[in-house]
C-alpha cells in the first residue's frame, strides 16, 4: 500500500476561506492539550493569546504596529515566491532599509535637511532594493541561488549594522550605549492615533497591498510573474525574460522590506539600534505563505499574525506561558493551514503498489 | 483463425472508472489461440485501459476475466506473465545504458550466456535480429522494439499484447515485424494488436475488436471489411475526407536556416548538425522522421527557446534571429505549436481566458499593461468557437482539459495570431480523426492565404496529406528537400532509417 495525494480538478471556495478558520481551531485544541501538560492554566492561556489583544484600545493598536512592517514585507516577498524567486532575506533587506534611512536624520541630527521624512523613505526603499538585487545579479549572471545569497546577505546586513553602532553612528552622548542620536521630530513618521504607537506606515503596508493585488491581478507584469512561478516553460515559450522576473521580483521585495525598515527606525525606535533585526523579515515569509501569496489573505494572515504576537507577550506575563509555549502555538498555526490547504488542493488515495 | 476453437482469454462484462470517466463500458472480448486480434479505436476510447486490466496493471471494477476458462484475478503484471500474457508497451522500458542482455535478464531468468544465446535463436527463428551485446542506447527505434518483443518471447507467452506497435516505426521496418508477427501466430499464439491505423489492421488482423467512448461498437473480420467500414464503427460517422487544394505558387523565403548547428548540453539531447532549410510563404514544408532524432531541438532552436551559435543561422523574415529570444521572432509574425502542450504550451493551472494572454496579448489585450478581460474572453471565446473545443467556457481550468480538447485551442489560439510564419509540432496528436482534418484544413487554408508552415510529425500519411515539400530528420541531420507529390512512403522510410538521399 501506498499513499498518494492527487491533485484536485477545482479547489472550492468555500473550503478556501473555512481553512484558515479551521487551522486556528485546531491550533487552539492541540495547544489546550499542550499547555495543559505543561501544568499551565489553558483556558487563560489561550484568553490571553487570542482575546486580550481586542479588549484594550492600546493593545489593539499595538497589533496594528505589529502589522505594518509584516504586511508590506510579507505582500513584497508573496511577489516573487508566486514568480518562484525565493527571497529569504527579507530581514537583511529590512535592516540595510533602516541603517539607509537612518544616515540623514545621523548626519543632521537637528533635523536640517529638508523633505526629512521622505527623503528617509526613498532613502530605505532604494537601500533595500539595491541589497536584494545584489542577489538577482549573482542570480542571473552565475546562476547562484537567491534563496542563499539572500540569507547570506542578512548576515553580512547585521554586521553593517554592528559596526555602524560601536563605530562611527554611536551617539557621542549616549554613554557607550551601541545606538544612535535621538531622531528629530521631522524624521519621525506621524501617528494614526494619538497615544498609541501605530503610526502611517500602516497606511504604506496597506496601499502596497492594493498596489499588489492590482499588479498581480490585473497587470501583464503580474501575469508574466504568475506565468513563469507555475509553468516556467510555458513563460519561456510565450517569450517573458526570466532575468527580468528574477530582478523585478528581488526587486519588489528589497523595495518593500527597505521601506519597512525605514519606517521601524523612524516610528516606534526612534533611533537606530541594535534591536531593529527583529525577525519581521522571517516571520513575513509565513505570513505570505499562511495567506496563499494572494494580497488580500496576507491582509488577514498578517493580522491573525500580528495578534499572536502581541496576545503571545501578554500570556507570557498573565499565565506564565513560557517564551517557546507561544512559539510553538505559532508553530501549530502554521502547520495546520499548510496541512488543511494542502488537503484542499489535493485529495489522499491509497493505492496498491503495482509495476507498470 | 478456426472460431471454434475454445477461448484463450475472454472478458466478461468488464468495466472500469476514473472519477468521471468511464474509461470502459460493459466489454465483451474473445480472444482464440493462433489469431491476431485489432483492437481498434481513436484516442481516448478506452484501448489502454482494456489493455492495464488484462496485463494486471489495474483491475476492473466490475466484469470478469477467464483465462482458458477459467476465472482469474490479477493484482500485478507479475500475475498476467505467470499466467503467459506478455506486453510491449508503446513507450518502450528498457535501460539506455544496459547491453540488451542485461535488459533482458532484469526481468527473464538464466545466465547471461544462456539468455544471449537464446536472444540469438529466437532472433532467427522470428526474424528479431538482434545483437545481445550491444548497448540500448545505440540500437534504433525497431531494434529496440525487437529487444522487447523478445524478452516477451523469453517467457513463453500464450498472449502477445503489443500496443501501437507501428507508430515508431519506419515503413520498411514495419513489413519486418508483420512478418514476426505471422512467424507467430503460425506457432499458435495469440496476438492482442492494438492501434487506430485501418490499413494495418485490415492486413494483419484476423478479428477486430472496435471500441467507441469505452463501448464496443463492433466485432468484425477486418479483411471483408472496407476501411471505411472500419471508421465508421471506430468513429461514428463516415470517414471525414480532406479534399484536395491546388498548390499556388510559392513566395518569398521567410524561414531559412542556414548551416545551423547546435551541440547538446545533456547526454541524451541529439546534436542538430549544419541543417539548411527555407520555408516560402504559400507553402507547407513537412520533416518526417522518428521522434528523438533532434525534433525537440530543431522546434526549439526555430521557436528562440533555445538561442543558436551565430545570428545569422536562423533567418525569419529575413532578419537574423538566432540569438534573439521568442518574443523578438513573434514579433515579426512567427507563432508555434509546441509538442507539449501542458506546462509548454499551456498552463495547467490558469483558465483558457489567461492562456490566450500568453501568446495573443499582442492582439490589443493589454492597455498600459493592465489587461483588458472583455479582450481576453472574446478571444477566448472566439477560438473556442472557432476550433470547435469542448469545455465549459473560457474560465475552464487548461488542465482539466483533454489533450485533445487542449491541442485544438492552442493551435485555434496560434492560428489566430495571424503569422506570417507557423510552426506546429505534432499537430494532431491525441486529437480524433474528425477534428485532426480540420486541423489540417485550417493549415491548408492558411498556406493558401500565403502563410508559411512548418510541420514536424510523426505521421508520414499525415504529411503526405498537406505537405509541399518534405525533409527528414535522422540523427540531428536533415535532408534535402524532397517534391511531396513524386516522393513514396518507402523513399521517406529510407532515410528515416538513415539512407543518404
Amino acid at each position: 500500500m501506498k499513499v498518494q495525494l492527487v491533485r484536485r480538478d477545482t479547489a472550492s471556495r468555500a473550503a478556501m476561506i473555512g481553512a484558515p478558520i479551521l487551522a486556528l481551531a485546531m491550533a487552539c485544541f492541540a495547544s489546550l492539550i499542550l499547555f495543559s501538560l505543561l501544568g499551565k492554566p489553558a483556558g487563560t492561556s489561550l484568553y490571553a493569546l487570542l482575546l486580550k489583544p481586542f479588549l484594550s484600545w492600546y493593545s489593539f493598536s499595538e497589533v496594528l504596529l505589529k502589522m505594518a512592517p509584516l504586511l508590506l514585507i510579507a505582500q513584497g516577498l508573496a511577489i516573487g515566491f508566486r514568480a518562484n524567486v525565493f527571497n529569504i532575506g527579507a530581514e537583511g533587506q529590512f535592516i540595510v532599509g533602516a541603517v539607509c534611512a537612518s544616515a540623514l536624520p545621523v548626519y543632521y541630527p537637528d533635523g536640517a535637511f529638508p523633505l526629512m521624512l521622505p527623503a528617509m523613505i526613498v532613502a530605505g526603499a532604494v537601500g533595500g532594493m539595491v541589497y536584494a538585487m545584489i542577489a538577482a545579479g549573482l542570480r542571473t549572471r552565475f546562476g547562484a541561488s537567491e534563496i542563499l545569497v539572500t540569507l547570506m546577505l542578512s548576515l553580512i546586513a547585521v554586521q553593517i549594522l554592528n559596526y555602524l553602532l560601536l563605530g562611527p553612528w554611536k551617539d557621542p552622548r549616549g554613554f557607550n550605549f551601541p545606538q544612535s542620536v535621538m531622531f528629530p521630530d521631522n524624521a519621525l513618521l506621524p501617528l494614526l492615533f494619538e497615544g498609541t504607537r501605530t503610526n502611517i506606515s500602516l497606511l504604506f503596508a496597506l496601499g502596497a497591498s492594493v498596489l499588489a493585488h492590482f499588479l498581480m491581478q490585473n497587470h501583464f507584469r503580474g501575469y508574466q510573474l504568475r506565468t513563469a512561478g507555475l509553468a516556467p516553460r510555458a513563460a519561456l515559450y510565450a517569450g517573458f525574460s526570466a532575468p527580468r522576473m528574477i530582478w523585478l521580483s528581488l526587486a519588489l521585495g528589497g523595495l518593500a522590506a527597505g521601506i519597512a525598515g525605514a519606517s521601524e527606525v523612524a516610528g516606534p525606535l526612534g533611533q537606530l539600534q541594535r534591536s531593529v533585526p527583529s525577525g519581521y523579515g522571517y516571520a513575513a515569509i509565513i505570513v505570505a505563505y499562511m495567506g496563499g501569496l494572494r494580497p488580500l489573505g496576507i491582509v488577514a494572515s498578517s493580522f491573525l499574525v500580528s495578534v499572536v504576537y502581541i496576545g503571545g507577550d501578554s500570556a507570557t506575563v498573565t499565565a506564565g506561558l513560557p517564551v517557546a509555549a507561544v512559539e510553538v502555538f505559532q508553530g501549530f498555526l502554521l502547520v495546520f493551514y499548510l496541512l488543511t490547504f494542502t488537503l484542499i488542493r489535493h485529495r489522499v488515495t491509497f493505492v496498491r503498489k503495482t509495476i507498470a | 483463425m478456426n472460431s471454434a476453437a475454445p477461448a484463450l482469454l475472454t472478458l466478461v462484462g468488464v468495466s472500469k472508472r476514473y472519477g468521471a470517466v468511464q474509461a470502459n463500458n460493459a466489454i465483451d472480448l474473445v480472444v482464440r489461440p493462433g489469431s491476431i486480434h485489432a483492437v481498434l479505436g481513436e484516442n481516448g476510447a478506452g484501448k489502454s485501459t482494456l489493455m492495464k486490466m488484462i496485463y494486471g496493471v489495474e483491475r476492473p471494477d466490475i466484469g470478469k476475466i477467464l483465462w482458458n476458462g477459467a476465472p482469474v484475478q490479477m493484482a500485478r503484471p507479475s500475475d498476467a506473465q505467470a499466467l503467459g500474457i506478455g506486453m510491449v508497451f508503446q513507450h518502450f522500458s528498457l535501460f539506455e545504458t544496459l547491453s540488451v542482455v542485461q535488459n533482458v535478464s532484469l526481468m527473464v531468468p538464466g545466465k547471461q550466456v544462456e539468455l544471449a544465446k537464446q536472444i540469438k535463436e529466437l532472433g532467427d527463428r522470428f526474424g528479431l535480429t538482434v545483437d545481445p551485446d550491444a548497448m540500448v542506447h545505440r540500437l534504433s527505434v525497431g531494434e529496440r522494439q525487437r529487444v522487447e518483443i523478445i524478452r516477451c518471447l523469453l517467457l513463453d507467452p500464450k498472449l502477445l499484447i503489443l500496443d501501437e506497435p507501428t507508430s515508431v516505426l519506419p515503413p520498411q521496418s514495419v513489413r519486418l515485424l508483420f512478418e514476426t508477427l505471422r512467424n507467430l501466430q503460425a506457432k499458435g499464439m495469440a496476438i492482442l494488436f492494438i492501434s487506430h491505423k485501418l490499413e494495418e489492421i485490415r492486413e494483419l488482423c484476423d478479428e477486430a475488436t472496435v471500441l467507441r467512448g469505452g463501448e464496443v461498437t463492433g466485432r468484425v473480420d477486418p479483411r471483408t471489411h472496407s476501411a471505411s467500414d472500419l471508421a465508421t464503427l471506430m468513429i461514428g460517422r463516415e470517414m471525414p475526407k480532406l479534399a484536395a487544394t491546388k498548390a499556388v505558387a510559392p513566395g518569398e523565403i521567410r524561414l531559412a536556416l542556414n548551416g545551423l548547428d547546435h551541440p547538446t548540453k545533456t547526454r541524451f539531447g541529439t546534436p542538430l548538425k549544419s541543417i539548411n532549410m527555407e520555408l516560402r510563404s504559400g507553402q507547407i514544408v513537412g520533416i518526417a522522421g522518428i521522434s528523438g532524432n533532434g525534433q525537440q531541438e530543431l522546434a526549439a532552436v526555430i521557436s528562440g527557446e533555445i538561442p543558436s551559435v551565430q545570428a545569422d543561422m536562423v533567418k525569419i523574415m529575413g532578419k537574423p534571429v538566432g540569438k534573439s529570444g521568442p518574443a523578438a521572432r513573434r514579433e515579426l509574425g512567427f507563432s508555434f505549436v509546441p509538442e507539449e502542450r501542458l506546462g509548454r504550451g499551456a498552463v495547467p493551472e490558469m483558465s483558457l481566458a489567461d492562456n490566450s494572454l500568453l501568446t495573443a496579448h499582442r492582439q490589443g489585450m493589454l492597455r498600459s499593461g493592465f489587461i483588458s478581460r472583455n479582450k481576453e474572453r472574446q478571444f477566448t471565446q472566439t477560438c473556442i468557437t472557432d476550433f470547435d473545443v469542448r469545455t465549459p467556457g473560457p474560465d475552464a481550468e487548461a488542465g482539466a482539459m483533454s489533450g485533445g480538447n487542449l491541442q485544438k485551442f492552442i493551435i485555434g489560439r496560434e492560428i489566430m495570431l495571424n503569422p506570417q510564419v507557423m510552426l506546429v509540432s505534432q499537430p494532431t496528436w491525441g486529437v480524433d480523426i474528425g477534428a485532426a482534418t480540420a486541423i489540417r484544413r485550417r493549415l491548408l487554408d492558411m498556406r493558401d492565404a500565403g502563410t508559411a508552415i512548418l510541420v514536424i510529425s510523426e505521421e508520414l500519411e499525415e504529411l503526405f496529406e498537406i505537405c509541399d515539400v518534405l525533409h527528414v530528420l535522422h540523427e540531428g541531420k536533415l535532408s534535402a528537400p524532397l517534391d511531396s507529390a513524386t516522393t513514396t512512403a518507402q523513399d521517406i522510410g529510407a532515410l528515416m532509417m538513415g539512407a543518404t538521399s
